[in-house]
């Protein structure tokens, strides 16, 4: 069962929406928050079984699709996949656990745990194809989630959402047949497997050609500046559910892929683009805390500050050394965990009050102490304060790109510290102060089920800022093959002389194994 | 004093008739049974034809086992030519039929079923487009493509209301325009090679390397314009639309697949040796022709308020998609072809009976056609499974992974890739990024709103058993194509090859 542990992983959860169909509506819940949490500790064993030290992938399975064009249901996980996994599946459980939402609730639940097979799906596939299958996938349920429960603008926010994503992967699924195209050349063989594509080396001009095709499809579904008008929409329209899924999981489709796919493959392009990237993501971290600033609505404050925090993702990730690669993995994972909470925290308010705008709210920390206190943690740890789980990514990821350029991130520095300024004030607006409307007078502070989401997220939080390690090592053990093997395949003079070689070509030798 | 002429029976190789003649023979027995005894119920002459079918499909096949070990059989005075694209052609006009006829076995009664004619003219329909695909003989096309077309007419005519003669006249006025185009396209290129058989033309055109360009140029005009109306591609494609939204749902989805892959058969035996001889002019105008074609089409549907007129855009654009993979004339964009099209037909057969079974007798209240969009919109809350069946067929023809199309689609655009056309496969993968809006609407309309109040009625008020099996057929071929892709693509793959295409 071991070796095939990703593929139960995977199509457990599909398999068990099939079969929810059957499930009477009044116990969907507790049977989807069952489905989700044998998924979860399915996951938890994966990590378990998981060796930190090696690099390389593991727990490969490959099953021809279309053999005659090279297609293979090809999975396997590394150091930097596992951990986006476990994620993906504790958010879908905390998700369902704390589902608030009782309209079609059997629905949601079913929509729901496709979308997870889809995540799953997306973080272990080895098989630019297969790959694809999943991204393009994940895009339904979602599609459907904004456009059934959301808000009055739900039908143009989730056809914005879906067709802007669309339309960027169908850039890449060209790049990818290129891709596959320069293989058949090079080989005579058709093949979409990555680990066969990471031991192409492509003329630099074709590498320019695809980092583009394939940076569209991936920076719109970061989504970067200036791709990112999307994103609004779809979390101010989307349900909470929905919100805590998209940002903490489906954007991190994105930049796993640039980490994936855009480094290890291109990577003289990667640092032939590396400072118009850096640029475009220091206006993503400047600009999204500024029109955050402004927003009036909390939600849209947690989405900008959300495609804030992508931004230094996307800056560490280009940072193309160590530091910066796992920092921003680390980041992903951090994001993830502070976003999804505070996407959660504002799910809670929103159940009792029916609005976001937070000129209604004022004192609310006296009404709802425990409410007050979480919340308080969460921000705390958005705006990245240390021994807090955002710091350490946040960190890692600004020493990465220190060491590319030192005024890029004095400037991104800055406005990290810049972009606590809105959180604090969003928090001041609604918690402190005098309760000034009647009906925040009586609100009820968070009940049990709520609890049980939240309490863990805080753990989390708390837990790995403070001890990073066991997360952190494998991660790094996974980045430093990534980083030797770009080094290794680098070929202008400063491609070569930014990705560090790292001497340690065992690394390399694994990550390129293949059975 | 004339020579007695002596021609030996084996020379003939009368065999090569016979896919067709069982069809003629299976069309005549219909014709004469109702002469004994007439007034039999539909259900009788539905399982004829199927059985009829069912051996002209056999006889196909058994040819498909013989072109693996021989190669190409020619018959009748090198008037029939079976190859690998005449048997692959075959194969999916008899299987598409197959799967159509029993749509005639609907829950409510209509008009046109109660006459054995409509099942001997369809029969007949089909003998005329093996007919098509089985030759390289201008005059036989163009026999073929009549008889198939005028019995064509007639079953759409027979759908007895004013919108169905409406399409069926202009369906044939049009198809008349595009015959005497043939006409003229195959006069011209005769009387510059002095053949009818497109190969010797072929010859003869690289033996004098192309003297006559000029002539060639008008021919091939003839040629675009006469393929342009039964391929229904932009600016030839007004028709389209009205007649499928005339004609009955079923047979509007059955004309989007069955005389399409005939017309594609031949205008890639006809164009494939222009593409290939360097006619730049050609090319240009097929680059333009195809990228109008899907382009224009796409944004016309956006806009349409009918799901049937929705679905005729899409069936153009489509259309537009696969005539890229005669432009690209490599083996593998052929190969594609014929990949795609046996998908296409999959959903599209499945999208198409969806409209089918929820066909009321007559039109909605304050409704001027038969499907709009409200008709399903909150289809998911009346009835589920309609609506997923529905929403799975949307997303495949939108090409979302992994359903069918989508590996039609990226062969295709893999073809482009490798045959050089790098902006036109840019072009296709953004048209179905346009695409994808119009399916998505649909699915909007079934997902995200509320039904109407009184449409309840009309779903899947048409559906019988035999019509909830073909779309559970349709269903599962669009589902689980990934696991056929493969078998199909090494099947295409020998037979196109080994035609020499």
């Amino acid at each position: 069962m071991q070796e095939h542990i990703l593929s139960i992983l995977i199509f457990f959860p599909a398999l068990a929406a099939m079969l929810g169909f059957i499930v009477h509506k009044d116990s969907v819940r507790a049977y989807g928050i069952t489905v989700a949490a044998i998924e979860f500790f399915l996951s938890l064993w994966l990590w378990n079984l998981y060796d930190p030290l090696t690099s390389g992938m593991q727990f490969m399975e490959q099953a021809p699709l279309v053999a005659a064009f090279g297609i293979n249901y090809l999975v396997g996980i590394d150091g930097i996949s596992l951990f986006i996994i476990v994620l993906s599946t504790f958010f879908t459980m905390i998700g369902i656990a704390s589902l608030t939402e009782t309209r079609r609730v059997k629905d949601l639940i079913i929509t729901l745990l496709f979308l997870e097979m889809t995540m799953v799906g997306v973080f272990a596939a080895l098989d630019a194809i297969v790959f694809y299958v999943f991204w393009e996938l994940s895009l339904i349920p979602m599609l459907y989630i904004i456009g059934a429960w959301g808000g009055p603008l739900r039908i143009y926010a989730s056809i914005k959402f879906f067709l802007y994503t669309f339309t960027g992967s169908l850039v890449m699924l060209v790049g990818m047949l290129f891709m596959a195209y320069f293989y058949y050349q090079a080989t005579g063989q058709w093949s979409f497997s990555l680990l066969e594509w990471y031991r192409l080396i492509l003329p630099f001009n074709f590498q320019l050609w695809l980092f583009a095709a394939f940076f569209l499809g991936f920076a719109i579904k970061v989504p970067m500046f200036p791709f990112h008008t999307w994103l609004p929409y779809a979390h101010g329209q989307a349900p909470t559910i929905g919100s805590v899924i998209l940002a903490a999981i489906l954007l991190k489709m994105g930049t796993y892929a640039f980490v994936r796919f855009s480094l290890p493959l291109f990577p003289d392009a990667s640092v032939y683009f590396m400072f118009p990237i850096a640029t475009l993501a220091i206006i993503m971290i400047v600009y999204a805390a500024m029109v955050a600033y402004a927003q009036e609505d909390v939600k849209q404050v947690v989405a900008y500050s959300s495609v804030s925090h992508m931004g230094v993702i996307i800056l560490g990730t280009f940072a193309m050394n160590v530091e910066g690669i796992s920092g921003s993995i680390f980041l992903m994972i951090a994001h993830g965990v502070v976003s999804g909470a505070l996407f959660l925290l504002v799910g809670v308010i929103y159940d009792r009050r029916h609005t976001k705008l937070m000129s209604e709210f004022g004192g609310l920390a006296s009404v709802m102490p425990r409410y007050a206190t979480i919340f308080g943690i969460m921000m705390m740890a958005s705006v990245g304060l240390p021994l807090t789980i955002n710091f350490v990514g946040e960190f890692l990821s600004l020493l990465g790109f220190y060491k590319q350029s030192h005024s890029f991130t004095l400037v991104a520095g800055t406005a990290i510290i810049v972009g606590a300024i809105y959180m604090l004030s969003a928090y001041k607006k609604m918690f402190f102060g005098t309760v000034t409307k009647e009906e925040n007078k009586n609100l009820k502070d968070v009940n049990k089920t709520e609890l049980l989401a939240l309490v863990p997220l805080v753990i989390i939080t708390i837990w790995l800022g403070i001890y990073p390690k066991p997360i952190l090592e494998p991660i790094n053990n996974s980045v430093e093959s990534i980083v030797q093997l770009m080094h290794d395949k680098a070929q202008t003079k400063e491609a070569q002389a930014r990705i560090p070689n790292l001497g340690n070509h065992e690394a390399t030798n694994s990550q390129q194994e293949t059975h | 004093m004339l020579e007695p002429i002596n021609v030996s029976l084996a020379s003939l190789n009368i065999t090569t008739l016979a896919p067709m003649l069982i069809a003629i023979v299976g069309a005549l027995t219909i014709l004469c049974i109702d002469l004994i005894k007439g007034g039999l119920h539909k259900s009788f002459y539905v399982m004829v034809s199927l059985l009829f079918l069912l051996l002209d499909l056999g006889v196909v096949i058994d040819f498909g086992n013989m072109f693996v070990k021989n190669g190409p059989v020619s018959g009748m005075f090198d008037m029939m030519l079976i190859d690998g694209l005449a048997i692959m052609g075959q194969i999916i006009i008899v299987a598409g039929s197959m799967l159509f006829i029993p749509l005639a076995l609907t829950s409510k009664r209509f008009h046109e079923y109660n006459y054995p004619e409509y099942f001997a003219l369809f029969l007949f329909m089909i003998a005329g487009f093996q007919f098509m695909v089985a030759t390289d003989n201008l005059i036989l096309i163009f026999v073929g493509l009549e008889t198939a077309s005028l019995a064509l007419y007639a079953l759409i005519a027979l759908h007895n209301r004013s919108k169905s003669f409406e399409a069926a006249v202009k369906y044939f006025t049009m198809g008349a325009l595009a015959a005497g185009f043939f006409a003229f396209g195959s006069m011209i290129l005769y009387a510059i090679s002095g053949s009818i058989e497109i190969n010797q033309i072929a010859s003869a055109l690289a033996g004098d390397h192309y003297a006559n360009i000029g002539y060639v140029l008008v021919a091939v005009s003839f040629m675009l314009a006469a393929f342009g109306f039964k391929l229904s591609m932009v600016p030839f494609h007004t028709w389209t639309p009205d007649v499928y939204e005339g004609s009955s749902a079923a047979l509007a989805g059955y004309m989007s697949i069955v005389p399409k892959i005939a017309a594609f058969i031949v205008a890639m035996r006809l164009f494939e040796f222009l593409v290939h001889s360097g006619v730049v002019w050609l090319q240009v105008i097929l680059y333009v022709v195809v990228v109008i074609t899907m382009t224009a089409s796409n944004i016309w549907a956006m806009v349409q308020t009918d799901v049937k007129r929705m679905l005729a855009y899409s069936s153009i654009s489509h259309a537009g998609f696969v005539m890229a993979a005669i432009l690209i004339g490599t083996t593998q964009s052929n190969t594609a072809l014929f990949l795609y099209w046996a998908l296409f037909s999959f959903t599209n057969l499945g999208a198409f009976t969806m409209l089918w079974v929820s066909r009321q007798k007559n039109l909605l209240p304050g409704q001027s056609s038969d499907h709009p969009f409200e008709k399903f919109s909150g289809l998911i809350k009346t009835m589920p499974m309609a609506a997923i069946m529905m929403g799975l067929f949307m997303l495949s023809l939108a090409g979302i992974p992994p359903f069918g199309l989508f590996w039609g689609k990226i062969y295709i655009i893999a073809s482009a890739v490798t045959g050089g056309y790098t902006v036109l496969a840019l072009i296709m993968a953004l048209n179905s990024a346009l695409a994808a809006y119009y399916y998505l609407k649909l699915i909007v309309f079934m997902f995200m709103k509320e039904p109407v109040v009184g449409y309840e009625k009309y779903y899947l008020v048409n559906a019988s058993l035999s019509l909830k099996t073909i779309i559970g057929i349709a269903a599962i071929g669009t589902i689980f194509a990934v696991l056929a892709v493969n078998p199909l693509l090494k099947v295409i793959t020998l037979f196109v090859y080994n035609s020499g295409y």
